[in-house]
């Protein structure tokens, strides 16, 4: 059960950070805690005490393997997240060349 | 930063690079290809080979890449890619539904021609997310280039 | 890696704070290992290097005054209002979950049986994502090329002179 408790503390960090601060790369960072938390509460919960890695091997007859259907859904989203990561830094980066400032009040101000 | 009038990095920098760059594109295509045997497969082979791609503009400056694999060549990879997945998982409905696995004889266990369309299927989307991110970072590279005049 | 997480979060210089980030990927990429998730291990730690070359490539070259944080009282009492909410939804999902160790395995106990037989592949995790699943492949697919799109579209130099 402590591992599920260190994996809420590191979502509850990416939260903090996503919320709290005004720096844009800053809630980009958070952002990618949050995903880290996530994966590793799925690869979590697929671990199987005294098992083996989901490959199977020439002539071993393998009866104790590690749930393979959490790795397949979260090797599909560590690239989704590296996509969404690219994306929110092209806009960042748009909006320093605009305003001169990653300070997200700032830009609120200068718009209205 | 001794010789300013070359693009790019320093003598040391340059020479190892000229060395590990093959490596590490022959390494991510061993990955790919052999996706259905070992761990590894499509995604992690396409970022190993466009990680290959960057380092070299990293090193040299971004006219050698460019040179290597200019943006239209990449968006063209990229393109094939995603039509040669989908075409192979339209291929699938001669069998019946989709993705399905056409081929009846599977070959042998543990040897590199085996497992029916998966390796096709690996390879699709290693082209796919290789050309993908590379034209990625080649969009923010460029981007910093030409911007620095306004 | 929460340690580092708390050291990526509360530094003030910039790149410091990315490559923070940079040895929490890292950390989790082992953490992939000792969890027996080998295909994991990988595309986290190359993804990860991806990762902080674009966010590097973000801070760099750019006079950054360090932005002080706002300290009012609305979005301090915010912050703590979510994360409290957060907590108590944990705490009772955290009793659903099943215990370390004993995964519930009704799909997969399937996908084990059959994968060899009927996809020919030894790697069970690619036969997954290739043959029984590949919808969702197809729709991570998807995702990337939009996001390739939309960078390239933002990016882009020519049409936004007349914005201005």
């Amino acid at each position: 059960m402590i591992e599920y408790i260190l994996c809420l503390a590191l979502f509850c960090i990416g939260l903090y950070c996503v919320l709290r601060k005004r720096n844009i790369i800053k809630i980009v960072i958070g952002l990618g805690i949050i995903e880290y938390a996530i994966n590793l509460l799925f690869v979590l919960t697929s671990y199987r005490m005294n098992s083996r890695a989901p490959v199977l091997d020439k002539g071993v007859v393998i009866t104790n393997m590690v749930d393979p259907l959490p790795h397949a859904l979260v090797l599909t989203n560590i690239v989704i997240g590296l996509a969404v990561t690219a994306l929110i830094v092209a806009i960042a980066i748009r909006l320093y060349e605009k305003y001169g400032t990653f300070d997200i009040t700032k830009i609120r101000k200068l718009r209205g | 930063m001794k010789n300013k009038q070359e693009p790019g990095m320093t003598l040391i920098v340059k020479t190892i690079t000229r060395l590990t760059v093959g490596l590490i594109l022959l390494y991510g295509i061993y990955i790919v290809l052999h996706g259905h045997i070992s761990p590894g497969g499509g995604f992690a082979g396409g970022v190993i080979i466009a990680l290959s791609f960057i380092h070299l503009m990293l090193a040299f400056g971004k006219d050698v890449a460019l040179k290597k694999l200019s943006q239209p060549v990449a968006s063209f990879f990229e393109s094939i890619g995603a039509l040669m997945f989908l075409s192979i998982a339209l291929l699938g409905l001669f069998g019946g539904y989709f993705f399905f696995n056409f081929f009846v004889n599977k070959g042998e266990p543990f040897s590199l021609f085996s497992a029916g369309t998966i390796p096709l299927s690996n390879i699709a989307i290693c082209f796919k997310v290789g050309a993908g991110l590379f034209a990625i970072f080649m969009a923010l590279v460029l981007f910093k280039g030409t911007g620095k005049d306004k | 890696m929460v340690l580092g997480a708390i050291v990526a979060v509360e530094i003030e210089d910039l790149l410091s704070s990315v490559i923070a980030v940079g040895a929490v990927g890292l950390a989790l990429s082992m953490g992939f290992l000792i969890l027996k998730a080998p295909d994991l291990a990988i595309v986290q730690l190359v993804v990860e290097i991806l990762c902080i070359i674009i966010l590097i490539r973000a801070t760099i070259k750019k006079d950054l005054s360090i932005i002080k944080n706002g300290r009012w009282f609305f979005n301090t009492f915010s912050t703590l209002l979510f994360i409290f909410c957060f907590l108590v939804f944990a705490y009772f999902a955290l009793k659903e979950l099943p215990s370390f160790g004993e995964p519930i395995m009704r799909v997969a106990k399937e996908y084990i049986r059959q994968g060899l037989s009927k996809t020919g592949a030894t790697n069970i995790v690619s036969s997954i994502i290739l043959d029984f699943r590949g919808y969702d492949t197809l729709g991570e697919a998807t995702v990337l090329f939009t996001a390739v799109i939309g960078v390239l579209a933002i990016m882009r130099k020519v049409g936004r002179i007349n914005e201005k």
